[in-house]
């Protein structure tokens, strides 16, 4: 019950991560510089990275543990033990994902 | 609809510690919900102490021990004290399960605490109103409907489509996986649950039937079948070790499977 709550939460989380990427995509296609490092200085700030971070981890979490519900309305994974290991296999795969996603941005864009 | 505090008349306010039993040299707390329809107050939490060696060692051996020796008036729900009827279905250390078939030795951490099925009507004490639960059995037809003239003799079926029935004919409708599902707390009224819902994929399944059509028909809506998402909180309480989860999720498929 606990990742079925996380699930939707992430899924709600999500709303708000997309908008600050609608705004990154529009201020980038305006074509207007001020507006992009507007928003550059936002994401690059202590809080927005925080942000950018949460975003990061409930994409990957949400997209793992969708599909964890896809293979089981498939028909698979409904014993004890691979419902378990679907479970935390989503909980884990998320987190990793996330730094690993991380530790690439940073090894590719440097430390801004 | 979604509620996460519970009405103001079900608060459990207080509760009545009884005596330990007397010459008792080793004793077991129980915690346990009482509720009186007849003196117009709010569920409390009454503390009894069960006497370990004069009294078997299931959960509803300590109950029947606790009505017997100290409170006559406790009420709940038992039969066949071995897990086959389904009447002792209450929530204990915070899991639906049969009373007579969890120990309470299982129960770790100090006392053994005992409530009605989760977000049903209580009728008295551990007594819960399962009248919605039953009609909802009843909706889903649990017969075999055929059209072709009956056999002389049975209705025949092979080794391999009996088998298909296994993991769904055993279900005792005790109720423990439907009152442990969000969905089914939050939308009783309109989502059958999984008891229902693995009882309906039984007929279904089942190669004698010539209704399926119709059975399926019947759980085409909204909230009847698809109010389940998949929490897994029915497979995770069954005491049958059934898992009504994987049965909803067969009926969903067959609804897709048919379509194309």
């Amino acid at each position: 019950m606990a990742l079925s709550i996380v699930h939707r939460a992430t899924g709600i989380a999500l709303y708000v991560g997309t908008l600050l990427l609608a705004w990154w995509l529009i201020a980038a296609a305006s074509g207007s510089a001020a507006a992009y490092s507007n928003v550059q200085a936002f994401t690059g700030s202590i809080i927005g990275r925080l942000i950018v971070f949460g975003y990061t981890w409930a994409l990957m979490h949400h997209m793992l543990s969708g599909i964890r519900h896809f293979v089981w309305d498939l028909g698979f994974g409904f014993k004890a033990n691979e419902r378990e290991t679907l479970t935390w296999a989503a909980l884990i795969g998320g987190v990793v994902l996330t730094i690993l996603i991380w530790i690439i941005a940073y090894a590719i864009g440097g430390v801004r | 609809m979604v509620e996460f505090a519970l009405p103001k008349n079900s608060k459990i306010t207080g509760g009545k510690t009884w005596p330990k039993p007397a010459g008792a040299t080793e004793t077991r707390e129980f915690r346990v919900y009482r509720w009186n329809p007849d003196d117009g107050k709010n569920p409390s939490v009454d503390t009894y102490y069960v006497d370990v060696n004069d009294c078997g060692p299931m959960v509803l051996d300590g109950l029947i021990w606790i009505k017997n020796h100290i409170d006559p008036s406790l009420t709940f729900r038992r039969s066949c004290r071995e897990g086959v009827c389904g009447s002792c279905a209450m929530n204990i250390d915070g899991q639906n399960t049969l009373a007579c078939t969890r120990s309470m030795h299982d129960v770790k951490d100090g006392a053994v605490k005992i409530n009605p099925l989760p977000h049903q009507p209580v009728v008295k004490d551990l007594v819960p109103d399962l009248t919605n639960f039953y009609a909802q059995y009843a909706s889903v037809e649990p017969w075999l409907k055929t059209t072709s003239p009956t056999p002389q003799k049975e209705w025949r079926q092979s080794h391999e489509d009996r088998e298909k029935l296994d993991g769904l004919y055993e279900c005792i409708l005790c109720a423990c996986c439907s009152t442990s599902c969000p969905s089914y707390w939050w939308n009783s009224d309109r989502y059958l649950g999984p008891a229902a819902l693995l009882q309906a994929n039984r007929w279904v399944s089942d190669s004698r039937d010539e209704a399926t059509g119709e059975r399926l028909d019947n759980l085409e809506d909204p909230f009847r079948l698809y109010r389940c998402h998949t929490i897994m909180n029915c497979a995770k309480a069954c005491p049958k070790g059934l898992n009504p989860a994987e049965a909803i999720a067969e009926l969903k498929l067959k609804m897709v499977e048919r379509q194309i």
